[in-house]
């Protein structure tokens, strides 16, 4: 799976390209237009991540033309801007998604893997993590084949570690993925644990080989076991 | 005190005095006058008798009286014909007419006739000198009203029009709002002072919009430049905390960093959007039905309220519409039912009524909060951890769209309206 980065902000580029080569993704780079185009000429991506405010121009521009020579190599708008009009034109234009900027390293890592995920089994929407099967458009899990019944939120919060399986996640991105983008706004997240300790018990309860570790002080991991 | 009537004023206390001198100078003026052409009349009466008296000398015995004549002729010795003076005098006279004692004006004065003196005394009646007084009194009573009432119309009506742009200038001033207005009109005046007034009114004005929109702009773009080196920040701790070598005090600690660093990113998240509500950035607006977001919201905060032992409640008696957008209604509704959590006493519910006109947020309190400061910047009463912004994006986003919020306080419970 090929990954073009491009980002003007060099931190910025480095923290995205670390966090996606951790997931054994191909990651490639550009930090302005004239390279990203030189870059998506020669090769096909699978996912580009597209900042909009880039030294050269503006992101869309370079959204639209790609979409002109008909590319459809996936494209996640990436924007500081935060503005709702980037958001709708750029989802107009054909974009898969938009994050805005000041995300978490997990919710890029989610936000990329839905792109990707949706690119490779072109229908069925299913992630496969141990011996857990996550339908995301049906929201079910099947546990050995069996239905592991969830509420919405634990539904949500399992999609998300196990998108994030091996990795850290806190408890900021969690909430904020899970309980919506405002939940931030309560500036105290313990709240979360409950819904966590309800699916650790049915996990254990149906035998899934993954288990929820709490990381004190910051959040959750999902590991295999 | 208004200025029309603090100079009406001012010439009625002056007029008072300038009408009660000129009354008296009038008066004192005019009896001089009477007094003048009476004795003068009377000394010309007294020469005429005086000469008929030469020319029929039976005239000396007829008038000892004041009969029918209004004379008196009444010899004299020699002695009291030479020292007397004549003179003019004041004195009381019984009308048969009258049937009372009037005011008369007395001429006695000494003559000789053949060798004899004799005292002749001639009298005229006078004015009445207290219906003088009165008719003075009343005319100047009469004329101190008119003219008050005069000036009264005349200043109303002059002042009025040469004040006009005065006016105008006051009450647009008393309107103007610097976080809505963009400028004041100024009325056209041809009168220098106004003139320079508006002028300078609007140097003032011109430099206060300018500070103020520069002043929130600079906000708006400090915060947003912050935003980048922040996102960064966070991302590589989000990073290092992966390090698997990191022991868990190592961790902790990094939680705790993580932690701080949200609240900084909380922080400005708030002052950029509160500075953009601001600065007017939301103008598309849409349909909104704010039952289903306070619904989808309410759902978002239950567990967060079960943490925090609360239990939301929410009636529904009507549909609240209204045009908006959604992000920032979703922001407002957020806030204020937040806020309704965290300042809850725990086991109480938080009561959300929605009517087609106003939505209420009410949750249990200890003390009435003051309202006048509620909605300002940094001035809640805020727990630990939060940006103290809250209420005041919930009203400047309240405001944006023309929506009232109002804060109350009753039977120990923090009510937040929203009316449209």
């Amino acid at each position: 799976m090929k990954i073009l980065i491009i980002e003007d902000e060099n931190d910025m580029l480095q923290n995205m390209q670390e966090t996606l080569e951790k997931e054994n993704l191909l990651v490639e780079s550009a930090s302005n237009i004239k390279d990203a185009m030189g870059k998506v000429g020669v090769y096909d991506y699978d996912c580009i991540l597209l900042d909009i405010t880039l030294p050269d121009g503006n992101g869309l521009e370079l959204l639209k033309e790609l979409k002109n020579r008909g590319y459809n190599d996936s494209v996640i708008i990436v924007s500081a801007t935060d503005s709702l009009d980037d958001k709708v034109l750029g989802l107009d234009l054909g974009a898969d998604d938009y994050l805005p900027k000041l995300f978490h390293m997990a919710e890029l890592n989610a936000r990329v893997k839905a792109v990707l995920r949706r690119r490779k089994f072109d229908g069925a929407n299913i992630l496969q993590v141990e011996n857990l099967a996550i339908d995301i458009d049906a929201h079910q899990v099947l546990v050995d084949g069996k239905i592991l019944a969830l509420n919405r939120k634990e539904f949500h919060v399992l999609l998300y570690m196990c998108t994030n399986k091996g990795r850290l996640v806190s408890k900021t991105a969690l909430a904020e993925h899970v309980w919506g983008d405002y939940i931030d706004q309560v500036h105290n997240f313990d709240f979360i644990y409950s819904q966590i300790k309800n699916l650790r018990k049915k996990l254990t309860d149906h035998k899934a080989k993954v288990e929820i570790k709490a990381v004190y002080g910051i959040g959750y991991k999902l590991i295999s076991i | 005190m208004k200025l029309l009537n603090y100079t009406t004023t001012y010439f009625a206390v002056i007029l008072i005095f300038l009408l009660a001198i000129w009354a008296l100078f009038f008066y004192f003026e005019i009896m001089d006058e009477i007094y003048d052409s009476l004795d003068d009349s009377l000394d010309n009466q007294k020469m005429l008798l005086i000469r008929k008296a030469r020319e029929e000398p039976d005239l000396l015995n007829m008038a000892t009286e004041f009969e029918e004549g209004n004379f008196t002729i009444t010899p004299t010795t020699l002695e009291e014909g030479l020292r007397f003076i004549e003179e003019f005098r004041d004195t009381l006279m019984f009308m048969e007419n009258e049937a009372e004692y009037e005011p008369v004006r007395l001429l006695e004065s000494v003559f000789q006739q053949d060798g004899s003196f004799y005292k002749i005394k001639v009298v005229t009646s006078m004015v009445e000198e207290d219906d003088l007084r009165k008719e003075l009194f009343f005319s100047i009573l009469y004329l101190y009203a008119g003219l008050i009432v005069v000036i009264l119309l005349l200043n109303s009506f002059l002042q009025k029009k040469a004040w006009k742009p005065f006016y105008k200038l006051l009450y647009r001033l008393e309107k103007f709002s610097i976080e809505k207005d963009r400028e004041i009109k100024y009325e056209k005046t041809n009168i220098d002072e106004f003139r320079l007034l508006n002028e300078g009114v609007d140097r003032l004005l011109k430099k206060s919009l300018e500070s103020f929109k520069s002043q929130k702009e600079f906000i708006e773009n400090a915060s947003h430049e912050l935003q980048t080196p922040l996102a960064i920040s966070i991302n590589k701790l989000e990073l290092m905390a992966e390090n698997p070598n990191l022991n868990s005090g190592q961790l902790e600690e990094l939680g705790k960093v993580l932690n701080t660093l949200e609240r900084l990113i909380r922080l400005n998240k708030s002052l950029l959007l509160l500075s953009r509500i601001e600065n007017r950035q939301f103008l598309e607006g849409e349909k909104i039905n704010w039952n289903l977001q306070v619904k989808h919201i309410i759902n978002d905060f239950e567990d967060f309220a079960a943490h925090q032992k609360v239990v939301i409640s929410l009636s529904e008696n009507g549909d609240f519409e209204s045009t908006g957008n959604k992000d920032l209604i979703v922001i407002l509704i957020t806030n204020l039912i937040k806020n309704a959590i965290i300042h809850s006493v725990p086991n109480t519910t938080v009561a959300v009524n929605i009517t087609s006109n106003t939505i209420e947020f009410e949750n249990s309190g200890t003390k009435a909060l003051d309202g006048n400061k509620i909605f300002n910047r940094f001035q809640g009463n805020e727990k630990a951890g939060s940006s103290g912004l809250g209420l005041a994006i919930a009203k400047a986003i309240a405001d944006r769209w023309n929506l009232d919020l109002s804060y109350r306080f009753i039977n120990q419970k923090h009510r937040f309206t929203l009316q449209k």
